[in-house]
């Protein structure tokens, strides 16, 4: 009976396991590969220059090395990203303003405020539009009008304007943040509040329910699973916003000054290891918000 | 016969509805009489009116001529007086809720202290025996089992009126012998008024004191038949002569309100 051989379920998780990640080392080994030959090539040049400069010849051995260990790249080498991504996080005093946790930080904070009021004015406005005829013929053009318009452009409007009235820091990143993430929760909401079916709202009718009620024990809870996956689209815009509202002149803090004083100075390593923090940012805020969707969800028995 | 008083007095209903491709007459010159404690089957094919009308009488539908009474009060005083509970064909549970909590429900938006909710629940699930399945997930029950909770549900808050739309159309047969002869058991013990759509001839004569059979284009009552069944109905009834009889008069019926097409 023992005979057959079930393969041990250490053994297919294993298989499983290498099976998953196998398609997404051989891309990420790739796309190092790439950006290594992308980084000799770009930064070949330079290493000429300084060469014809001194009158000498350079090698091929000695070019490679020499592209791959500037200071000022024109393409950094990943190891050198890596290194300057390491020591922004860990080698510096969070305190610091070479620490990209303290940039992070102030970036993070100014998301989160504008994730949190872009997520009610979406709510807001989605709720006026499936209750009233009025703003559902009125709000959405407007809406997509607003995200029609270059956030590039709004952006530094937005931070003069605050500024001249003396506000300046948090409040006006988090605006722009908001700007661009209400419009996602804005969609979902409205497409989540009108999920009740015929059935369900005829059910609600012949209790007598009042619109409150029937907004609060229906609509709410049928639109999650919407809200939820605009949320996971809201907080990456609102870190885009964000960091958007940090690139006008003015601003010291934050990932997107981090990345515009790294352009000043021709300090590549400086912004390439910005901007990997920043996308690790926006990966880790998406996973966090997947992670209490799905654990929302599940309790509501409402997971697909 | 025991309490005979008319509860729901249809007179001469119309209802023809506005459509893209003209008007539809779902349903014309409807007259009928619905007394308390009667079971009323509606049976026809599509689109005869059957949901039309009993959405109706439940004010879901607003008629375009004729009178309808409830009670002595038009339906939509009938409804704001919470003298409906309605059964569609989908239970309509919410997932978020428990089977307690879905039961609860209409009784908090009725507005329903707290120990009379849990009393009437527990009441309403022993009545569909359900009991001790309150604290179980919608997901966690069969298709029949739903159904029955969604019938519990509409019974919780005391309705005079049981309205129910096909409740067992998607339910294999076996169950749906199960639960027909647990509604006649609910309707025997509590008395209600209980209009139900069916599709199913042996159905509609197994269940009611009243066999409505409707016809479509449009939508009207054909033949109204009262059945000669005793109170008293085991499965077994299904086999008799009267009960054979009686299909067959309602066979018959269907028949002659095709003759129209
Ligand atoms: N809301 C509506 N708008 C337009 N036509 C409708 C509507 N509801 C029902 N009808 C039409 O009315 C007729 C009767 O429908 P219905 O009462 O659902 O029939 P049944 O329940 O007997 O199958 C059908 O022709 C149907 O298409
Ligand atoms: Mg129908």
């Amino acid at each position: 009976m023992t005979e057959i051989a079930m393969p041990a379920p250490a053994d297919g998780f294993l298989r499983r396991g290498v099976g998953a990640a196998l398609p997404v080392l051989t891309v990420l080994l790739a796309i190092i590969v790439i950006w290594y030959l992308a980084a000799v090539w770009m930064n070949a040049q330079w290493v000429q220059d300084q060469a014809a400069r001194a009158g000498t010849e350079v090698g091929f051995g000695d070019l490679v090395r020499q592209t791959l260990t500037q200071d000022r790249p024109v393409l950094p080498a990943p190891h050198q990203v890596a290194i300057g991504w390491w020591d922004g996080v860990f080698g510096q005093k969070i305190t610091s303003k070479r620490s990209l946790v303290y940039h992070g930080w102030i970036t993070l904070s100014a998301t989160l405020a504008g994730f949190g009021i872009g997520t009610v004015a979406g709510i807001l406005l989605a709720v006026g539009i499936v209750h009233n005829r009025a703003m559902d013929q009125s709000v959405m053009p407007w809406a997509i009008a607003s995200q029609s318009v270059p956030i590039l452009a709004i952006a530094p409007m937005v931070i003069v304007v605050f500024a001249s009235a003396g506000v300046t820091g948090l409040l006006p990143k988090a605006i722009i943040a908001a700007w661009l993430s209400f419009f996602p929760v804005l969609v979902g909401m409205v497409k989540g509040l009108r999920t009740p079916d015929a059935m369900q709202l005829d059910l609600m009718r012949s209790w007598n329910a009042s619109p409150r009620q029937r907004f609060w024990r229906l609509r709410l809870p049928s639109s999650l699973p919407y809200l939820f996956a605009s949320l996971k689209v809201a907080i990456a815009a609102a870190l885009v916003g964000t960091i958007v509202g940090e690139l006008p002149a003015g601003a010291t803090a934050g990932l997107g000054a981090r990345l515009l004083s790294g352009s000043y100075y021709g300090q590549t390593v400086q912004i390439w290891a910005a901007l990997f923090a920043a996308a690790m940012l926006a990966a880790v805020l998406v996973i966090v918000v997947g992670v209490i969707e799905k654990a929302t969800l599940t309790r509501m028995g409402l997971a697909r | 016969m025991k309490n005979h008083l008319p509860v729901i007095h249809a007179d001469n209903i119309s209802l023809t509805f506005q459509t893209a491709d003209g008007p539809v007459h779902a349903l014309k010159d409807v007259s009928l009489t619905i007394n308390q404690g009667d079971f009323v089957s509606f049976i026809g094919p599509s689109g005869c009116g059957k949901t039309t009308f009993l959405r109706t009488i439940a004010a879901l539908e607003t008629p375009t001529g004729g009178v309808l009474d409830v009670n002595g009060m038009t339906p939509d005083q009938a409804r704001k007086a919470r003298a409906y509970g309605y059964v569609f064909q989908a239970p309509g549970l919410y997932p978020w809720r428990t089977i307690a909590g879905n039961i609860s429900l209409p009784l908090e938006i009725m507005g329903f202290a707290k120990a009379d909710r849990k009393q009437r629940i527990a009441r309403v699930l022993d009545l569909v025996e359900l009991g001790g399945f309150g604290g179980k997930f919608p997901w966690q029950l069969s298709g029949g089992m739903q159904q029955r909770a969604s019938i519990a549900r509409a019974l919780a808050f005391d309705a005079d009126i049981l309205l129910m739309d096909e409740p067992f159309g998607a339910l294999d047969e076996i169950v749906r012998d199960r639960l027909n002869e647990a509604l006649l058991e609910l309707w025997r013990k509590t008395r209600k008024t209980i209009g139900f759509v069916t599709h199913s001839i042996p159905e509609a004569v197994y269940l009611s004191t009243k066999i409505v059979v409707m016809s479509p284009r449009p939508g009207r009552i054909t033949k109204i038949i009262d059945s000669p069944l005793p109170a008293e109905r085991p499965l077994e009834i299904r086999d008799t002569p009267e009960f054979i009889a009686l299909a067959h008069e309602v066979r018959e019926g269907l028949r002659e309100g095709h003759g129209y097409d």
